[in-house]
């Protein structure tokens, strides 16, 4: 072989602390992009991702709302109470889009590669989780439509409502941590199927999503009280200045009357929590 | 970096990894020479998979240590990651990005700026021969494309090592040859390769030096010619007429050869390792003819790398009470 066989420099070998950090956000960004490029090319998602919520509106809306909605059979009331707890519920259920995602990520051999090449670890998965962001975004206004359709109304200030919005996607934010670490745990598409969506009914309709927490019987109700999607659904309601139906009990407690904070306060903790969660089971999953 | 290191591009010595009861690595060494290629020969389940993780950083062995290029490749692994380029057992390529984003987004990365990572992924692609299908979604390519595309992701950064996991695996003979090529254009550039493969003839034309292993150990090493004259003389086969043949043939054979002959009924074939060729060749013939043994075929050739594969996985594996 008459190959000529030239060193070529190992790049940047000692990094500065800056440019570490630096490059945490350069990686985001890139996997960021690839992740909504992988929606962008399987719009069926969307239909996915929105079908489920607007068959709840339009079950809770008409079929129950009836009943539930106070008396007289008026639900006009009741629908508008019920669009936050949609819009909570419809980005909590998108985390399990995180959860199948990082699970197939596994399967196909894509974060062997990821593993493979001088990147950040935790880019990886904030890639992931910012991409679902974006994912939300859509699907709220999506869900926005589908509310004014119904009749609701926002009717606090135009701030108020940005605000209302931003609670949304932290809660959306703290609950895709959830799934990244579920989606890292699980073995298999199929079980992160399962896995990702199965806690997500005891944790939305234990809640203030659909009726008066109040009204939940026995340990549910302090469950519920203290669960931080009702958390986020009221603090979400007071912002958009959507009030309970006429008659129904006024939410009592430190949780129901500090809801923003309480609400904020716990997606920060979940986070706290899952994030070194799911680098530290990113770190060891593939390297079995 | 002593003067050894800039000779020896990849190192291991006596890794060991075990999954529960399975020895899947049994203390491995091995060496590449800078600018060489090494072939990692072993059937199914023999370990070439998890040293090839071991090597890239993905998986950390129970014991043992291994060097890329300098670096530890446990106390250093992302300088590892910097100089070596992968292209695992299962292409990954992102099926739901185009052939030019998937190497687009490898190049980033790896650190690169927007423009270097898009040149670097549309000089590849046009090199890959993917630059026609380079905007459609990977979902679309064929086997080969896949894999050559996955490839191409391991060049992104030009490494100076490149390991690649069953490179041909699942190709078509036409796609296993231009992965050939591919491979050995880039020795040619001087890029240190190792590869593994489950195929002698691969090994034999691509490798410099082959180490065969299975059940996580070494059974041997040394150049496809070396290890081919470790199967000393050349192998002498015959096809006879019918199936009623086949002992006395044998019988000729085992007096004419230097081993136990091998009789395969389906094929009525009988073949022998004999120590001078031709001579026994004829004397075969004589023998045969004079008991009227009607032979319809007769060849002669050198031991394929095939033979030595089996003669060491296969004798090992029945010594062990196997197969
Ligand atoms: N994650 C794992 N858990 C348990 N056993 C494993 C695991 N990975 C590999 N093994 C076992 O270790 C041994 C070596 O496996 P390895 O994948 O390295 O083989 P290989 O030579 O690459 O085989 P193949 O040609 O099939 O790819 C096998 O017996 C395999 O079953
Ligand atoms: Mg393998």
């Amino acid at each position: 072989m008459t190959a000529t066989i030239q060193a070529k420099p190992a790049s940047t070998e000692h990094i500065s602390t800056r440019a570490r950090v630096a490059k945490v956000f350069t990686d985001s960004g890139v996997v960021t992009w690839r992740n909504v490029m992988n929606v962008r090319r399987n719009p069926e998602w969307l239909l996915g991702a929105t079908a489920f919520p607007i068959m709840f509106v339009l079950m809770f809306a008409y079929v129950f709302g009836g009943a539930i909605g106070g008396p007289g059979g008026d639900s006009s009331q009741y629908r508008e109470f019920l669009i936050a707890g949609i819009f909570a519920q419809t980005v909590a259920f998108n985390s399990s889009y995180t959860v199948i995602g990082f699970a197939s990520d596994l399967q196909k051999g894509i974060i062997d590669r990821f593993r493979s090449l001088p990147m950040s670890r935790l880019a990886v998965i904030l890639g992931r989780t910012t991409a679902d962001q974006v994912l939300s975004v859509v699907v709220l206004v999506v869900m926005s439509a589908c509310g004014l359709l119904i009749g609701w109304r926002i009717r606090g200030s135009f701030l108020d409502a940005v605000l209302g919005y931003l609670m949304i996607l932290l809660f959306a934010f703290a609950m895709s941590w959830i799934g990244a670490y579920i989606g890292l745990i699980a073995r298999s598409v199929e079980v992160a199927n399962s896995a990702g969506l199965i806690w997500m009914f005891p944790l939305t309709f234990v809640s203030s999503a659909f009726v008066p927490q109040e009204s939940l019987p026995g340990v549910l109700g302090p469950i519920a009280d203290w669960n931080p999607f009702t958390a986020a659904v009221n603090a979400t309601r007071d912002l958009f200045n959507n009030p309970s139906p006429a008659g129904w009990p006024e939410p009592s407690g430190w949780p129901a009357e500090n809801a923003a904070l309480y609400a904020i306060l716990s997606c920060v903790a979940i986070i706290a929590i899952f994030a070194p969660l799911a680098t530290a089971q990113y770190r060891r999953v593939a390297s079995k | 970096m002593s003067e050894n290191d800039r000779q020896v591009a990849v190192r291991a010595r006596d890794l060991v990894k075990t999954y529960g009861s399975t020895r899947a690595l049994d203390g491995v060494d091995l060496e590449v020479p800078s600018g060489k290629v090494l072939g990692l020969l072993g059937p199914n389940g023999a370990g070439k998979t998890t040293t090839v993780r071991i090597l890239t950083t993905l998986l950390k062995p129970d014991s043992g240590e291994a060097w890329v290029a300098g670096r530890d490749v446990l106390a250093e692994p992302d300088s590892v990651r910097r100089v070596i380029g992968l292209s695992g057992q299962y292409a990954a390529v992102d099926e739901n990005l185009t052939g030019f984003e998937n190497l687009y987004m490898v190049g980033r990365l790896y650190g690169q700026n927007k423009a270097t990572a898009r040149a670097r992924a549309r000089e590849l692609l046009a090199r890959f021969q993917l630059d026609e299908a380079a905007d459609r979604p990977s979902k679309g390519y064929s086997g080969g494309m896949r894999r050559r595309l996955d490839l191409a992701g391991a060049l992104v950064a030009e490494p100076t090592v490149v390991i690649l996991d069953e490179p041909t695996t699942g190709l078509d003979p036409r796609g296993r040859i231009e992965m050939w090529e591919v491979i050995k254009e880039l020795v040619a550039d001087g890029t240190t390769v190792l590869l593994t493969t489950q195929y002698l003839e691969e090994a034999d034309q691509l490798a410099d030096s082959i180490v065969v292993i299975d059940k996580g150990r070494v059974i041997a090493r040394g150049t496809a010619d070396e290890l081919k004259s470790q199967i000393s003389g050349e192998r002498l086969e015959l096809v006879v007429s019918t199936v009623d043949e086949l002992p006395a043939t044998a019988k000729v054979l085992a007096e004419v050869g230097a081993a136990e002959p091998a009789i395969d009924e389906h094929t009525r074939r009988v073949d022998v390792i004999v120590d001078t060729g031709p001579k026994a060749l004829v004397e075969a013939l004589r023998l045969l003819d004079a008991q009227n043994v009607v032979v319809q075929d007769v060849a002669l050739h050198r031991p394929t790398l095939d033979d030595v594969f089996l003669s060491l996985t296969g004798s090992r594996a029945e010594s062990e009470g196997e197969q």
